[in-house]
């Protein structure tokens, strides 16, 4: 299946304490929905190109734990992990997300939406944290990535040029 | 990178634009240059609060000021905005990569219907 050029994730801070991720995908919404909730699957993409998805781990029902495990590019392994509050099949999840190094500052309420438009699929990812200092340091970890990489791909070069 | 490592070079207009009036404010002049009154009936607020907000945002350089006759029209500066934009944009990136690999796992998961049909 062909992409669409539009196909770009735009990130908004609708409020103080809050990130919201949109995305168009060329699939229809059952599809997006199993790829986001498919232990097999979510290791293929969840790390993007930030590491390798160790382990996931999804008990998809409302009280259910999900837990996904990636070594991220730099060596050092990373985890998050949730409860599952609300489960809407291919519409709906909600979930606490918490990042393991930090159970206190981490906690926040993810709400993924799953919308048909013209045989694709919209996804929004509305991540309510609890406080400000909270979304900006989930904000700043974005920052931190991107950085990585740019060190990685420096590193590449050099290692060519040696 | 640290909130406080961020806050270090950008805080100002960071803090300015936390307070969602004074976002409101910002997307009315990115409309055009409008003087107080005229922010005020938007906002539905009192005038004296505009100028509250529109003092902070002068502070950090986000809004711009100059007289004409008799108003003071008040302009929208967005050159303090662009860290944020910088930094919302790092996080955004790292979304899009992991948004591509789902692109490969679900364009996968439609050839597998097209040959198996939809219960595979």
């Amino acid at each position: 299946m062909a992409r669409t050029s539009s196909e770009s994730a735009t990130v908004t801070l609708p409020a103080d304490d809050q990130i919201l991720i949109t995305r168009e995908f060329s699939a229809p919404r059952r599809l997006v929905y199993r790829a986001w909730t498919t232990p097999e699957l979510v290791q293929r993409w969840w790390s993007g190109k930030r590491g390798e998805v160790t382990s996931a781990e999804i008990d998809l029902r409302v009280g259910g734990r999900w837990r996904y495990v990636m070594v991220a590019n730099g060596g050092f392994e990373v985890a998050f992990h949730g409860d599952y509050r609300e489960i809407v099949p291919d519409e709906r999840i909600v979930t606490t997300d918490v990042f393991e190094p930090m159970p206190d500052e981490s906690g926040v309420l993810d709400t993924v939406t799953f919308t048909e438009r013209n045989g694709g699929t919209i996804l929004t990812l509305h991540t309510q944290c609890p406080d400000q200092e909270t979304r900006d340091m989930i904000l700043a970890s974005g920052m931190e990535a991107g950085m990585q990489e740019q060190m990685d791909a420096l590193e590449q070069v050099a290692i060519s040029l040696g | 990178m640290t909130p406080m490592a961020r806050a270090a070079t950008t805080a100002d207009a960071f803090n300015a634009v936390a307070e969602p009036r004074r976002r409101q404010i910002l997307d009315a002049l990115a409309e055009g240059e409008r003087p107080v009154n005229d922010l005020a009936r938007l906002l539905e607020l009192a005038q004296p609060q505009v100028s509250k907000h529109l003092r902070v945002l002068k502070e950090v350089d986000l809004v711009a000021v100059r007289d004409e006759g008799r108003q003071r029209l008040y302009r929208l500066n967005g050159t303090p905005l662009q860290p944020i934009y910088e930094w919302v944009k790092q996080y955004e990136r790292s979304w899009s990569e992991r948004f591509e690999q789902l692109d490969v796992v679900l364009e996968e998961l439609i050839e597998k219907e097209k040959t198996h049909g939809k219960d595979q």
